[in-house]
């Protein structure tokens, strides 16, 4: 099993420390692959990151990977984390940092200091990371810096990065927000592909629905820190589909009725 | 402004709430630091200052006299880079133990724990302590205790740039973009190893030029610390003072832009090697 969410509420852990996620209640077994779908500010992002046990959840109980994160100690709890890879949706690669050493830098928590200040002066494992860039395309890019890379490139380096770390479960937000559909489909492919060769679980949160049925045979539907759904994908509807994305929010604060185009100009030159 | 914004800027009263205080904070402080620039054009000083000034046209320029100011630089640029050297012995080891963005207990609860942060606070208070004594003092401490010489300046250095460069390399790398090392902590990376492949590569051009940026200023100081008998540069220049040769003062005078611009042209370069 690698994740057990039984009521789980996590509260941001900023400003006035409101629910995020209400009582979420989620298994998922090892070497599963799930799609994690919802509307902007549903809770994507916080629900994976309190898996990669990086956010401390308030209420409930989490087991990662057979045990729970925050009663261990702190060593414990980090070295659960290289055990977790979690790829934010914006790549986190330094602008100024060559593209072989910021895929190396999976293998970090494996490497010793010594080992790791070396690589900082001829990369340790380049043709692991040649190999693992190939397979999203950019092999050429080897030593390129960060900074010449295209928003899309940057996206698909930082998800090279997870095919060299050693995670048994990968946790990937929105891989495919920046990449047109052929790339997006390749991407997600290899993503699929290495966590089933390595029977690593899959979790992944993706806005392109399309996508996530055509590839993710289980959709979790998530709106408003809530599971509306959690189902395999043969019995999730497109009147679902439609619902979860209903737009309320926008409709219950309707703009006031006088507030004409001079109005708005007015206010933009002040 | 013809009405006042449906959506006024929520700031805009703190600001100029700030701006207010500056100025009435700034009145009292020019009262009492005596700001009297005119004072600058008494034609009494103005004359007694021309005297002094009119040898500079001259710098001194014998052979013997500026192998003596060869000699003397060398001796200032070592004191400067020995300082500064063992400023970083310790500034490097404080930055690390300071900086909050390298904190595995705040991932995760945004908190750090109680005893990380009571010994953050503590080294804090250390740094404050080191760079609050002005290097002169410390330098006349040290000629008491090692004697007249080079080694009191090097020492006076070491302690007091060991505050100022721990505080600014912390300040560095705390403004520079979380998202890289957030990212590697998340994965399980250790402190170190996050340091030096999320935040370094970013904040490395900005840490080499205000360590270059010290190292000049380490320059100065010794210059300073000769005129309480810590050597080099500024103890020949103290004496050449007293004796109103103002032709030789110019001579180190012009050593100096000298040496400043020297730091200036390496600080550029590796700015453009790094950035």
């Amino acid at each position: 099993m690698s994740f057990k969410l039984d009521k789980l509420t996590v509260r941001h852990l900023a400003g006035n420390r409101s629910a995020a996620l209400h009582a979420l209640d989620l298994d998922v077994q090892q070497g599963e692959q799930l799609a994690l779908i919802g509307p902007s500010g549903a809770g994507k992002t916080t629900l994976l990151s309190t898996l990669a046990c990086a956010h401390q959840p308030s209420e409930g109980a989490l087991s990662v990977l057979g045990a729970d994160p925050w009663s261990l100690p702190q060593a414990a709890r980090h070295r659960l984390r290289a055990r977790l890879f979690l790829a934010p949706q914006t790549p986190p690669l330094p602008p100024r940092q060559r593209v072989v050493t910021a895929v190396l830098a999976a293998r970090l928590p494996q490497w010793s200091l010594g080992r790791a200040l070396r690589s900082l002066f001829a990369p340790s494992d380049p043709d692991a990371a040649f190999e693992a860039l190939r397979r999203f395309g950019l092999g050429d890019k080897l030593y390129a810096r960060v900074d010449r890379l295209s928003g899309g490139e940057r996206q698909r380096c930082s998800l090279a990065r997870l095919l060299l770390s050693q995670a048994e479960v990968f946790l990937v937000d929105e891989p495919i927000s920046a990449l047109d559909p052929a790339l997006a489909r390749i991407t997600l492919a290899t993503l699929q592909e290495e966590a089933a060769t390595r029977k690593a679980t899959l979790v992944c949160s993706l806005h392109q629905v399309e996508m996530a049925r055509a590839h993710f045979g289980r959709i979790v539907g998530l709106r408003d820190g809530r599971i509306v759904f959690d189902l395999p994908r043969e019995q999730v509807t497109d009147a679902m589909i439609a619902d979860l994305y209903e737009n309320e929010t926008i409709e219950a604060h309707p703009h006031p009725a006088h507030e004409t185009p001079e109005r708005i100009a007015v206010g933009a030159c002040f | 402004m013809a009405s006042l914004p449906l959506h006024p800027d929520p700031a805009w009263r703190g600001r100029l709430l700030a701006c207010g205080l500056a100025l009435l904070v700034l009145w009292p402080a020019l009262v009492y630091s005596e700001f009297k620039p005119w004072l600058l054009f008494d034609p009494q000083s103005l004359a007694a200052a021309a005297g002094f000034l009119s040898d500079f046209l001259h710098p001194a320029h014998s052979l013997e006299f500026l192998a003596l100011v060869l000699r003397e630089t060398w001796i200032t640029v070592a004191i400067a880079t020995a300082g500064l050297a063992l400023a970083l012995l310790g500034a490097i080891p404080a930055t690390l133990l300071v900086s909050e963005r390298l904190s595995i207990s705040r991932l995760g609860t945004g908190r750090v724990r109680r005893p990380a942060a009571l010994l953050r606070q503590g080294v804090r208070w250390v740094l404050v302590l080191l760079r609050s004594v002005p290097e002169l003092v410390w330098a006349l401490l040290f000629v008491r205790v090692v004697g007249l010489g080079p080694t009191a300046g090097v020492l006076a250095i070491a302690l007091t740039y060991s505050g100022m460069l721990a505080k600014v390399y912390a300040e560095i790398l705390e403004s520079s973009d979380a998202h890289a090392t957030d990212a590697l902590l998340a994965n399980g990376t250790a402190r170190l190893p996050a340091l030096l492949y999320g935040a370094l590569p970013d904040a490395a051009a900005e840490l080499v030029s205000y360590t270059i940026y010290r190292w000049e200023c380490a320059i100065r100081g010794s210059a300073i610390m000769g005129f309480v008998g810590a050597g080099g540069l500024g103890q020949r220049m103290d004496e050449s003072t007293r004796m109103m040769a103002g032709g030789e003062v110019a001579t180190m005078l012009l050593m100096f832009v000298l040496l400043v611009a020297a730091a200036d042209l390496v600080s550029t370069l590796l700015r453009r090697r790094l950035g």
